[in-house]
């Protein structure tokens, strides 16, 4: 175990370095963020009872979107571990004695930790203080809040291993770019991240649910707001905890058979 | 003009040596704008307007500002990249050289990969043409026309822009993308949606909306105003403060050294 908290810690502070870049991208998420919200302020004075979420549970949505937004991208990728698969290095990394699966999971999980302490406070403290139709507000109650910090670390969890498996799959394609954009695009609708998902026609928004994808921020975000309440949470962590142990069994099992079928070719 | 020809072709020659990453590189510039497209269909699904405009009329807008941002994004991708070339010293070798500064970075790259994105907006374009016949006269042509070309010319501008800020921070400004990948996401409505503020915003600051919003209106006959069908031609009167500073940033020019 205390290996990998090693792992995690060096990655972690590697990825604070970054400040300006941090500043500059909280910066963008800004714009993007208010500009989000003035697009689905023209949907609801236009059609308010066609909203399928309270309005405010929009703005909190969106807010929440970007300042999160490192945490849940899913075109963001180690390069580097794609490198080594490719050019074999990757062989270094098995004969060391810790699980490959792991140190992975470890690092993408403190990569993606660590950009986002950096935007995360200052996007959720400013969004506190703006003029009313733009501001992000508290929880509804205490009980949404454990679930909100529930689900976001459960959500985090399944964005990490459903990208350790395409990192693994790349032992077997090599060319891992035509999966990553199938992964990607498809993975962005399904996770809400084009449009959140209640605005999908509702066969669609059922049929959402049978992927992995919508167990991400697509719970966390919309627990904070209360959309998702009582029952509907519980159920909702239930699935995010069940996808965990599926996806996390079947990294390891392509992990394992990738340790065994594996040839490093030349010297 | 020679020269480009040739630049033009050495890049169709790169790109043909890797058709696999080609291909892919393409399609998924189809994809990701395919996303946005899915995003306003399923909006439009649960909504009949938005502000007074139809699925069809966002459609239009959105092709029609993605086939100039694409467009400019092909052929102008050099300057998008000059933070790379300062810092790494090709811009000091290009200016060694007896030839036309704006040629050699606009042939330093041409990305062909964003054909992916046009075939995006060309689908939408037609698809739009067939749910919604606009009645066509020679002057909406030639304003479809215009609006695409100003809409490359004002894109190529701002990388232009960004281009020459990079000449005195001495690397990219990542919070530039706003105004370039930035207006391609939210160019996807009439840029009115958004509000007066913004609409001021980009009609006078930077003309998004004299190549997009005004120009739509006169075309899908919410006006028939005939003079907001010329704003297009503003976009030049955006170029030439670009142009005036492109030039003071080359006079202040100091290498990076080595």
């Amino acid at each position: 175990m205390r290996k990998y908290s090693t792992i995690f810690k060096i990655k972690f502070l590697a990825g604070l370095q970054y400040r300006t870049a941090a500043w500059a991208g909280i910066m963008t998420q800004f714009v993007w963020g208010f500009l989000e919200i003035k697009m689905f302020q023209a949907f609801y004075q236009t059609e308010p009872q066609s909203f399928p979420m309270t309005y405010s549970g929009i703005v909190t949505y969106v807010w929440l979107q970007q300042a999160f937004l490192s945490l849940y991208m899913l075109w963001f990728w180690e390069n580097d571990l794609f490198e080594a698969i490719q050019n074999g290095n990757v062989a270094y990394e098995l004969v060391r004695p810790v699980s490959i699966y792991n140190t992975w999971f470890v690092r993408n999980l403190a990569t993606r930790v660590s950009k986002t302490c950096l935007r995360a406070l200052p996007i959720l403290v400013i969004t506190f203080f703006l003029p009313p139709n733009y501001r992000l507000t508290f929880p509804s109650n205490s009980t949404q809040f454990l679930g909100f910090l529930l689900s976001i670390v459960l959500a985090l969890l399944i964005v990490v291993s459903l990208s350790m498996l395409i990192y693994f799959w790349a032992f077997y394609t090599i060319q891992s770019l035509g999966l990553r954009m199938i992964f990607q695009t498809l993975g962005d609708l399904l996770t809400g991240a084009v449009i959140p998902l209640p605005f999908f026609p509702t066969l669609l928004q059922k049929m959402s649910l049978f992927f992995p994808f919508a167990f991400a921020q697509n719970i966390p975000f919309r627990v904070y707001s209360g959309e998702i309440s009582g029952i509907a949470m519980i159920r909702s962590i239930q699935g995010q905890i069940f996808w965990i142990i599926i996806l996390v069994g079947f990294g390891k099992w392509l992990e394992f058979r990738v340790k065994n079928r594996m040839t490093i070719q030349g010297g | 003009m020679k020269l480009y020809k040739r630049y033009l072709l050495l890049h169709i020659q790169t790109e043909l040596e890797y058709k696999t990453s080609f291909l892919l590189t393409a399609i998924g510039q189809f994809l990701v704008s395919c996303n946005v497209f899915i995003g306003i269909y399923f909006m439009f699904q649960r909504f009949s307007t938005v502000k007074g405009y139809s699925f069809e009329e966002c459609l239009f807008c959105f092709s029609l500002f993605l086939l100039s941002f694409s467009l400019a994004e092909m052929f102008f991708r050099g300057f998008d990249q000059f933070a790379s070339m300062i810092s790494n010293g090709e811009f000091d070798r290009i200016l060694l050289r007896p030839k036309s500064l704006v040629l050699q970075v606009l042939g330093s790259k041409i990305e062909f990969t964003r054909i992916g994105r046009m075939l995006q907006a060309l689908v939408m374009f037609v698809y739009v043409l067939l749910r919604q016949p606009i009645e066509w006269t020679i002057l909406k042509a030639c304003i479809t026309v215009f609006m695409i070309l100003g809409g490359t010319v004002l894109f190529a501008a701002l990388f232009v822009l960004y281009a020459t800020i990079c000449f005195f921070t001495l690397e990219g400004l990542e919070i530039f993308n706003i105004f370039t990948d930035g207006a391609r996401e939210f160019g996807k409505y009439p840029l009115a949606i958004y509000g007066k503020n913004i609409l001021l915003f980009s009609t006078f600051l930077i003309p998004y909306a004299c190549i997009q919003y005004y120009p739509f209106l006169y075309l899908t006959d919410h006006t028939t105003n005939v003079m907001v069908a010329f704003t297009p031609i503003a976009v030049l009167l955006f170029c030439i403060p670009v142009h005036l500073f492109w030039n003071y940033g080359i006079k202040h020019y100091q290498s990076k050294g080595s």
